[in-house]
């Protein structure tokens, strides 16, 4: 703060600090002569009268000591203008100080297991009860606290990946997040088109379908769909592309498909490098794993 | 009569009185913070909030947000670990009013910027227990059906300039053009898109 402000709050809070004292002891100098009756001589509504007994000692040593308690404080610790105190306390070194200890107690509790191969790590029963608490804060509000995800939140308990299952996608995904862009087709497809793009898809899964109008929409797909979910229709993970012939489905159902064609889909997982730090996503991604990947 | 008799019994004289011996507590606390640097100059690189974010916040404040979440992360380890990056003042300067608030029904929102992606805010906005089955938050559906005063938010734009946001005259001649159409669930989650996003996520 500037000078002025500086002086002025030194100024206000030794000012106040004198004129206590001094009304302590001035008051603690003037004499009220006893009355014979033992009160103060303050009459309310005729009768009602003020005894006349003195605060407790203790009590007023109170006042004093509170005094120089402030004293003690204000060289300790900041409070006059610029003055930062004899001990140089702030918050934000006590946040730091604090901070360096739990991140050093968290190595440690981690140091056990954290260098282990991903395969043994899914094994380490501490290492995945901090995973799935990780998971609990951080994952749960998108993919469920069961991890069973939501409509279109990908399921991460099943062998169904858009973006690539083994540990090493799943640690890249939490790293760099993913971002799934699915198009609208309806321009390019127009009304009858998506009917028969559809018809096929289900025909992929082998849910009942317009077999006619499935044909017609081999070709289409062949054009428009099969540069990212491949030709086959198995997906790829290249380009976060579902699998559409596994029958499951992101974005809730089948009956979904032509409102997808229309609309389009996006999917964006945001990254969480700069939440967690790399042990932490190790954890968390191993715990992920572990959950398709149980013997 | 006693000095101190006429203080007592001049209900006017005691409330100066009062007010001025109050008002010292303020000289030393208050004022000098608003000649302070670090609190009234705006983090490197914060930006005023553009048109749609603007009309976010104004619903944030109108739908009472406040009242349930707060925006300000402690400099405290737990809250540093569940939220991100401990609020600074300078983060605040261009929140008129600001969402500092300290009631937390549900979670902080001060770093929520980037945390979900915005089709997660728009379902968790309309029906909360879409995505978070165990949630309390009310469901917000008419955002999505309702859409953006246009006018007020270019008033509200004109009215922060006046009051220092380095809003240019061409932010404000584009305004209009900008929401115009947009729903007020596109306002909100662009607002709470925006939140926090000026310093570093997490405190590492």
């Amino acid at each position: 703060m500037s000078n002025f402000w500086h002086w002025t709050v030194i100024i206000v809070v030794v000012l106040h600090l004198l004129a206590y004292l001094w009304l302590l002891f001035a008051t603690s100098k003037k004499k009220t002569d006893k009355r014979s009756d033992n009160t103060t001589g303050h009459v309310w509504d005729g009768d009602l009268k003020e005894w006349d007994n003195p605060m407790p000692r203790w009590w007023l040593w109170l006042f004093v000591i509170t005094i120089v308690f402030s004293v003690a404080y204000l060289y300790l610790y900041p409070g006059m203008g610029n003055f930062k105190g004899s001990k140089e306390w702030t918050s934000i070194n006590r946040f730091e100080t604090n901070y360096a200890a739990v991140t050093d107690a968290r190595n440690k509790s981690f140091a056990g297991f954290i260098n282990k191969p991903v395969d043994e790590l899914i094994k380490d029963d501490q290492a995945m009860l901090i995973g799935s608490r990780i998971f609990a804060n951080n994952c749960a509000q998108c993919h469920a606290s069961d991890a069973q995800g939501a409509v279109g939140f990908p399921n991460l308990t099943d062998d169904d990946w858009n973006w690539g299952g083994e540990f090493d996608d799943i640690v890249t995904t939490l790293n760099n997040g993913r971002m799934g862009v699915m198009p609208a087709f309806a321009p390019a497809l127009g009304e009858d088109g998506t009917k028969q793009v559809a018809a096929y898809v289900r025909s992929l899964s082998g849910i009942e379908h317009d077999a006619a109008l499935a044909a017609e929409g081999q070709t289409k797909f062949g054009m428009f769909c099969a540069a990212c979910h491949g030709p086959d229709g198995k997906g790829q993970d290249m380009f976060g592309a579902p699998n559409l012939t596994d029958d499951i489905w992101l974005h809730g159902s089948h009956e979904i498909i032509e409102t997808g064609l229309y609309e389009g889909f996006n999917g964006n997982m945001p990254a969480q490098k700069d939440i967690l730090d790399e042990n932490r996503i190790k954890l968390v991604a191993a715990y992920v794993y572990s959950l398709s990947n149980k013997e | 009569m006693s000095k101190h008799e006429k203080i007592e019994k001049n209900i006017g004289l005691l409330g100066v009185l009062v007010a001025i011996v109050i008002s010292f507590a303020g000289i030393v606390e208050i004022a000098p913070l608003m000649s302070q640097a670090s609190v009234v100059e705006p983090v490197e690189g914060l930006e005023p909030r553009n048109a749609l974010e603007l009309a976010g916040q104004n619903i944030y404040v109108a739908e009472g947000c406040y009242n349930c979440h707060s925006q300000q992360v402690r400099p405290f380890v737990d809250e540093t670990l569940r939220y991100g990056h401990y609020s600074v003042a300078g983060e605040s300067v261009y929140d008129r009013p600001f969402q500092w608030g300290s009631k937390r029904t549900g979670p902080d929102l001060a770093r929520v910027g980037g945390r979900y992606s915005n089709e997660w805010h728009e379902i968790h906005l309309i029906d909360p227990r879409a995505v978070v089955p165990t949630s309390n938050m009310p469901g917000y559906p008419w955002l999505a059906e309702t859409e953006i005063d246009v006018e007020e938010t270019v008033a509200s734009m004109k009215v922060l300039k006046m009051l220092g946001h380095p809003y240019s005259d061409e932010d404000i001649a584009n305004a209009a053009a900008s929401i115009t159409g947009k729903s007020q669930l596109d306002a909100l989650v662009a607002y709470l898109q925006d939140l926090g996003t000026a310093i570093p996520k997490s405190y590492q």
